[in-house]
């Protein structure tokens, strides 16, 4: 056998815990496995009934494969598989939000909530009782008519726009607005709401760029 | 095969069982074969409005706990040879039926019958999810009110996530009140719930009326609201109906000039 060992195997309150090597091939991982359970594990078969728990480390595999590894170790009668785990990929690629704005299409109904990390561009209506959640912006190419929370993790940079504004409730960070005590706009133009010194205000989508300084190159003139 | 339609709205009194028993009955009119189930177990109403009480032996959870055939169970209708009812027990609650248990039901009533007609009751508990089990589609009921909208938007969404593809009616609409603006408009609720709209029926006293005597409304063509659910009827089986006109005002205002003669 591979003078270096790709599987360790060890003892928990549990029961057993196996370690397999995230670097090496699966089909040299499946026949280690099969050569230390058939050979130099034998005393693991004669004993009662063992839990095993298979940690696969970084590698990650689809269903198929990991009942391929529960099969070879099914195979010896005592072994019981209680689960065959990865690692979550490395932690940091999760944390942060995707670069660039998702953009998701459909109706978020009365009871539903689209939580989202980044910006979030939806094509769809939010409808009374709805909820809709970001870290980001918020923009709704359609009818906000539920609530809509842009910059839940507390940015307070961020805009919720929308072709048609008519919300139930505005929450950016951790200001709440109700309209139209606070605001009212019978204005068919897409709007944006925004902080301004923590009260929540309410403009044309035209004056966003005032807000954001971002520098426009125009070609011509 | 037939196909199975689960009538249903979350809030109560929009007019579930009132639609179920004209829909059905209209279908009925129509020639086809249909079976209408209520799943409303405990509080059952679908057998009074049918005016078929006092014709029922075994029910849905006797069915179900294999206490008799699913045959035995059926209510022919007084009126119609080709309509059926399977109705719900009034002892027990919706937590002895399962799922799987309607599901298999409505599955073999599919095979005898054109068109099944599930009565769903009021919520989005067990009783909500016993009747969409063996649904192909749904109407979802509403009224021009606010909180009847909110409540078929919510079981809109349930419903596409089951992949239960639905309709609208809006029922008991007063024309004079959504001319006022004190009731909802059609487009609006249309606008919010983005569905297709199956049809609209006027607020119609003769429903109460004919509810009480166990005649369901669609068999009274001078009633207009009959006249609605037969036009929903028509467009379940693939007719194209124009939506009907509200305006009785108008409506009046004719019938005095062809009166006069200069209409």
């Amino acid at each position: 056998m591979a003078e270096k060992q790709h599987i360790m195997i060890k003892g928990v309150k549990e029961g057993l815990v196996f370690l397999l090597d995230d670097s090496c091939e699966l089909d040299l991982l499946l026949d280690e496995l099969h050569y230390k359970l058939e050979k130099t594990h034998q005393q693991l078969l004669t004993g009662p009934l063992v839990h095993v728990h298979v940690k696969l480390g970084a590698r990650q595999l689809g269903d198929e494969d990991k009942e391929r590894i529960r099969s070879v170790i099914r195979a010896q009668g005592n072994l019981i598989v209680q689960s065959v785990e990865s690692e979550p990929a490395a932690g940091s690629e999760l944390l942060q939000p995707p670069p660039g704005i998702q953009l998701i299409s459909g109706i978020i109904r009365s009871g539903q909530t689209m939580e989202r990390e980044g910006d979030l561009l939806l094509t769809g209506d939010v409808n009374p009782g709805g909820t809709i959640i970001s870290t980001g912006d918020i923009y709704v190419m359609g009818a906000l008519r539920g609530v809509a929370h842009a910059g839940v993790s507390g940015r307070t940079d961020v805009i919720i726009a929308a072709s048609l504004m008519r919300p139930t409730q505005l929450r950016i960070a951790d200001i709440i607005s109700r309209p139209p005590e606070e605001w009212m706009s019978g204005d068919p133009a897409m709007e944006f709401a925004f902080l301004n010194e923590g009260t929540m205000q309410m403009d044309k989508i035209s004056q966003l760029y005032r807000l954001r300084n971002n520098p426009i190159m125009l070609r011509g003139v | 095969m037939g196909e199975a339609i689960v009538v249903t709205s979350g809030k109560g009194g929009v007019g579930k069982t009132t639609t179920s028993a004209n829909l059905g009955t209209a279908l009925a009119l129509l020639g086809k074969k249909v079976c209408m189930v209520d799943t409303d177990i405990g509080l059952r109403n679908l057998d009074v409005v049918m005016g078929l009480e006092n014709r029922i032996i075994y029910d849905l959870i006797d069915v179900a706990e294999g206490r008799c055939r699913l045959n035995q169970a059926l209510i022919k209708d007084k009126r119609f040879d080709e309509l059926y009812m399977l109705p719900a027990a009034q002892t027990k609650d919706k937590n002895d039926v399962s799922p799987e248990q309607v599901k298999d039901m409505v599955l073999e009533l599919k095979k005898e019958f054109d068109y099944v007609i599930i009565d769903c009751p009021a919520g989005i508990e067990q009783g909500f999810r016993n009747a969409i089990a063996g649904a192909d589609r749904a109407i979802v009921i509403t009224t021009p009110e606010n909180a009847a909208v909110r409540d078929a938007d919510r079981v809109i969404g349930l419903l596409e996530k089951e992949g239960i593809a639905a309709k609208i009616i809006i029922n008991r609409i007063r024309q004079n009140m959504v001319k006022s603006g004190e009731m909802l408009d059609i487009d609006e609720i249309c606008q919010v719930l983005a569905v297709d709209l199956l049809g609209i029926v006027p607020d119609d006293e003769k429903v109460i009326k004919s509810a009480n005597t166990g005649e369901p409304t669609v068999m009274d063509p001078s009633s207009r609201a009959a006249i609605a659910y037969r036009n929903i009827a028509r467009r379940i089986l693939g007719d194209m109906v124009p939506l009907m006109l509200l305006d009785e005002k108008a409506g009046a205002f004719k019938r005095f000039r062809k009166f006069l003669g200069i209409g």
